[in-house]
């Protein structure tokens, strides 16, 4: 506790009065005003700022959608489509829910690569990095469940096979499964308890980022040099500097955001959702959004059982356990990689490395959206192999023989 | 040099910052439309009543948006009661004669115009309602004659689409043109 003799007197005006006892306007100052930015932030830095504005977005237009959505498995459908016909306004915010999903993922995984790309998962940002991944985890849980609340075709057989997921645990499988929908089958039971959850999940998210920029604003925004910064010549102020560069990135993006919206508002996603719901028959390709097909295709790829040496682990466990490992090697990300450098600049062979893995990335992609058939099953299992040996392989040898470049002292000596 | 009083850069802040101004409430346009009644909320804006099944000297209660009307079939007592209450409806003076159009059939709003209760029968020779939530009274033409209520209780617009059936929400015949 700081002694009343330290805090600075009151300045003049309401603002000091409050600002005086509850010092939020000199916080807002020092970390969105003042605080000091290297100044050589490229266009990839916008993308942190990109994804809290639609984590606004998202909120602000779900708490209009809850106002006329109705969580029973008899009446969303229909209610969904009432807010598209008869709601004022109700197509646009159901769009730009619905667009906002997909173009929260593309901004999300920018921001991701872009972390991967510079480093900035390295000492001393590991628990930044951590936060992020979190936000990831739940990132994706909520939008899953979110994709069930309209009860189509689609919801109810993606929910179907994702607390299947469950099933997969020896011994408990069952049960788990039983515990997650509420009901044998996903059922009404499932339904509300998804709604309540992705309305609540959101604003955990909303904590989560506090954190991460909590632990941002610790040792300040990396950069693309990746060094550490000690001149205070390196630093400008966040305002106006980066508040307008941002702006600039926010209008270019909400330029491609309409033009989903209003253009092609259901390209990314399926016709089979705006059936409604049927127990009875299952869609002849069922596919997740597109956000989560390499993952998708991780799951599909273990289609053997792996013997270990006491027993066997079956393949649809270890499906299973491949996916969520795909996320959760994340968390180990900054141990895995303990080369000195951060920035890929300096770094040409984990400059090669990371660019094959993101191109992996995508052929995951592509081959979690094709059906499991002939060679697909082949590509599939190879990008998944890839997916790991990027981790546990490539990134400890690197750490390891990548040469140590001689890093600039400051962000403007010239390098070569 | 000299800075003028308006420089560039206050023109540049000022254009931004109309420009984010605008945007804004351009977007928040639809989400506040969104919160008033949608079209299938207006689209129950008519109801209709067969007035046949109500006995004389009684009243029916019917919904209309959601809301109650009172549809009551007047006796003669009724009227001469309404008639002389011209004298005494003195918070909003109207004529019986101006809120009904036949007679014998007296059409109002349900909900009492205080804080919105819906009034009871009244015991007494009246002929009207009472409030059960603040003591308002309204007299054999729904006018209030004791408060809180301020203001006789709405006549709604409704027409006779024969002699036995009225729809409200349409305005009556003789004004339709307005």
């Amino acid at each position: 506790m700081e002694s009343e003799s330290k805090i600075p007197p009151a300045k003049k005006g309401i603002i000091g009065w409050i600002d005086h006892r509850l010092p939020i306007f000199s916080f807002m100052d020092h970390e969105l005003n003042r605080y000091p930015t290297p100044k050589n932030l490229n266009i990839w830095w916008n993308f942190g700022s990109l994804a809290g504005i639609m984590l606004m977005i998202m909120i602000i237009s779900g708490i209009f959608l809850a106002m006329n959505y109705t969580a029973n498995t008899q009446m969303a459908f229909n209610s969904v489509e009432r807010i598209m016909r008869d709601v004022n306004g109700g197509w646009l915010i159901r769009y730009l829910h619905m667009n906002g999903a997909s173009m929260f993922f593309i901004v999300v995984y920018i921001h991701i690569f872009r972390g991967l790309y510079y480093g900035s998962y390295k000492p001393p940002r590991e628990l930044l990095w951590a936060l992020g991944v979190a936000i990831f985890l739940i990132m994706m849980a909520t939008a899953f469940m979110g994709y069930v609340l309209p009860w189509g075709q689609m919801s109810l057989w993606g929910a179907e096979v994702i607390t299947n997921f469950f099933s997969a645990i020896p011994v408990v499988g069952e049960d788990l499964v039983q515990l997650t929908r509420g009901s044998f089958a996903v059922d009404n039971p499932t339904l509300t308890r998804f709604f309540a959850l992705h309305y609540l999940m959101p604003f955990l998210i909303v904590g989560l980022v506090v954190l991460h920029l909590v632990a941002l604003h610790r040792f300040g925004s990396n950069n693309p040099k990746g060094i550490d910064i000690t001149s205070p010549k390196d630093k400008i102020p966040f305002h106006p500097y980066y508040t307008l560069k941002d702006l600039v990135g926010l209008g270019v993006f909400l330029m491609f955001y309409s033009a989903f919206v209003f253009f092609a508002p259901d390209y990314l996603g399926h016709p089979d959702n705006y059936i409604p719901a049927n127990p009875l028959q299952t869609p002849a390709h069922i596919v997740p959004e597109w956000y989560f097909l390499p993952f998708y295709a991780i799951l599909r790829a273990i289609d053997f059982d792996i013997p270990l040496l006491l027993f066997t682990i079956d393949s649809k466990l270890a499906g299973v356990l491949a996916m969520f490992a795909s996320v959760l090697v994340l968390f180990f990300l900054p141990w895995l990689d303990r080369h000195p450098v951060r920035s890929a600049r300096f770094r040409p062979w984990y400059k090669i490395v990371f660019w094959l893995f993101l191109f992996n990335a995508l052929v995951l992609g592509y081959v979690g959206s094709q059906p499991p058939e002939g060679t697909m099953i082949m590509i599939g299992q190879a990008a998944t192999a890839w997916y790991f040996i990027h981790f546990f392989v490539l990134l400890p040898l690197l750490s390891k023989y990548e040469p140590v470049a001689t890093l600039p002292k400051t962000l403007d000596e010239p390098t070569i | 040099m000299t800075q003028p009083a308006v420089n560039r850069r206050d023109f540049l802040s000022l254009a931004t910052g109309a420009a984010l101004a605008v945007g804004v409430v351009g977007a928040a346009k639809p989400f506040a439309q969104s919160l008033f009644p949608a079209k299938d909320v207006l689209a129950l804006s008519t109801t209709e009543v067969d007035l046949s099944t109500i006995a004389l000297g009684t009243t029916r209660t019917v919904i209309y948006r959601g809301k109650v009307v009172f549809v009551r079939h007047r006796t003669p007592e009724d009227i001469a009661a309404a008639a002389a209450g011209d004298a005494t409806a003195i918070i909003e003076p109207q004529t019986d004669k101006a809120r009904v159009q036949k007679p014998e059939w007296l059409v109002v709003m349900g909900n009492c115009t205080h804080l919105g209760c819906v009034p009871k029968a009244a015991e007494g020779s009246d002929h009207g309602w009472a409030c059960p939530c603040h003591g308002s009274h309204f007299d054999a033409s729904g006018r209030v004659v004791k408060g809180p209520a301020a203001t006789n209780l709405p006549v709604p617009d409704y027409r006779f689409v024969s002699d036995t059936k009225i729809v409200i929400g349409l305005k009556p015949e003789d004004k339709k043109a307005s």
